[in-house]
């Protein structure tokens, strides 16, 4: 027992650097895996706050490409306005359109912490679960998709971002309705990912469209992602791979919305008690 | 004492800010990341006992971790980190030569001994940290590409500051 102790003390080194280096990936190991609620992460109270303050301050320094992005945006939702159509039948009814049902509502968020040059990238924003929002929603921007929602306290929300190497979003060929995946690259370029799974017979054209399919329950169908900027033809392949330029700028989101999609539950339930039976 | 615990926690919250809040955004053609808050734990004083080592080296890693939302990754580098780093100390210096001991710092210790500590512990610290974050086998031309540039940059950020802070101390 002795010689025991007495060899743990010569070399304690050594065994206190297992019991931390267990201790730390056991933690790691955890987070990843389930995704639990831990309070190690950016979007509790002491390094939520410490965020939200330095993001204060960064916010008025690009106050005008959001203004400017604010501004165009409205515009293309003023022109879906009916009083931006010009009625060319005199004859009018009001009718009370029971057909909608709406499935999709947002709620807007500041983006408080955000990085987009790790393997793995997260953004916190400044909304939580007491407006609403709730893990595994869809978050997009103005100019397309940003990412899911991991994890959610009070007030803010923890967002794993598209520059992720779990990405997977069901993506589709916007001119063609052709299905793929949509995945980030692995060189770490926040401006590009690609696009595989596509059938091989697909003709995809330079610079077309790639947006969210209406296969997913996170986001609604048409989303951008992004446009062909290659093709990839790997020899003798089933699926055709394509590389694809971010229709979005991730260094520099200000304001997204998060998606609250009113049938996902019902999606899924329907969806898992199909595998059930299978 | 009072005067290196202090030291010793103004350079950690003064690590702590500058990584989380200016070098977390910085990035060299998506490839060079630095990480110069291990310095914190390369320039504790020799005399430190092990198991406050580890500790605040376990206590660094999940602080960054919070930040950066990768709970764990960083203390298990910094956990090996501090295992090195006892490992080096005991190989290269003879700790009973001193009169007064001395803190491993560019100053006390030559620019030769600080470089070659400042380079091993960091490409270790780096190597596990990007392995570790990625995970991947299929991926490890880019990591080991981003390793490289990014122990560079840290290395070099480090010496920088090692200068900035120079002061010579007779040993």
């Amino acid at each position: 027992m002795r010689n025991l102790l007495i060899f743990i003390s010569k070399y304690n080194a050594f065994f206190l650097f297992v019991i931390f280096e267990i201790i730390s990936l056991v933690i790691m190991v955890n987070y990843n895996s389930f995704q639990k609620a831990t309070y190690i992460e950016s979007s509790n109270e002491i390094t939520g706050a410490a965020y939200d303050k330095v993001g204060q301050v960064r916010g008025y320094l690009s106050l005008g490409t959001v203004n400017d992005s604010l501004a165009r945006e409205n515009a293309r939702l003023r022109n879906l306005l009916k009083s931006s159509f010009y009625l060319d039948t005199l004859q009018k009814k009001n009718i009370v359109d029971s057909i909608y049902k709406q499935q999709y509502s947002y709620i807007v968020a500041k983006v408080i912490n955000n990085s987009v040059n790790h393997r793995n990238n997260y953004i916190t924003i400044n909304r939580g679960s007491k407006d609403g929002i709730a893990k595994d929603m869809g978050v997009i921007c103005g100019s397309g998709v940003v990412g899911i929602v991991v994890n959610t306290t009070d007030h803010l929300a923890n967002i794993r971002s598209v520059l992720h190497k779990d990405t997977r979003i069901s993506a589709m060929l916007a001119d063609t309705k052709d299905i793929g995946n949509f995945l980030w690259s692995d060189n770490l370029d926040p401006h590009s990912g690609l696009l595989v799974d596509v059938a091989n017979n697909v003709k995809p054209r330079m610079g077309e469209w790639v947006v969210t399919s209406n296969l997913s329950s996170l986001y609604p169908a048409g989303i951008p992602i992004g446009r062909v900027s290659s093709l990839q033809s790997k020899e003798g392949g089933i699926f055709l791979n394509m590389d694809i330029k971010m229709a979005v700028d991730y260094s520099k989101l200000e304001y997204v919305y998060v998606i609250n999609n009113r049938m996902a539950l019902e999606q899924t339930q329907v969806e898992t008690g199909r595998k059930k039976d299978d | 004492m009072i005067r290196i615990l202090l030291i010793n926690l103004l350079r950690f919250i003064a690590l702590v800010f500058l990584q989380v809040f200016l070098l977390k955004n910085l990035s060299l053609y998506d490839l060079s990341t630095p990480y110069p808050y291990i310095l914190f734990i390369l320039l504790l004083p020799f005399q430190t006992p092990n198991i406050i080592l580890f500790i605040l080296a376990f206590g660094l890693g999940i602080t960054i971790d919070a930040f950066y939302d990768t709970p764990g990754l960083h203390a298990a580098s910094c956990v090996l980190l501090a295992f090195v780093r006892i490992f080096f100390i005991s190989i290269t210096v003879q700790k009973d030569g001193f009169d007064n001991e001395p803190d491993p710092t560019l100053g006390a210790m030559g620019f030769r001994w600080f470089f070659m500590y400042v380079l091993i512990l960091t490409l270790i610290h780096h190597f596990f940290l990007f392995n570790l974050e990625v995970f991947r086998l299929s991926e490890i031309q880019y990591t080991l590409l981003r390793f490289v540039l990014s122990s560079a940059f840290t290395v070099f950020l480090m010496l920088i500051s090692g200068l900035l802070f120079f002061r010579r101390k007779e040993r």
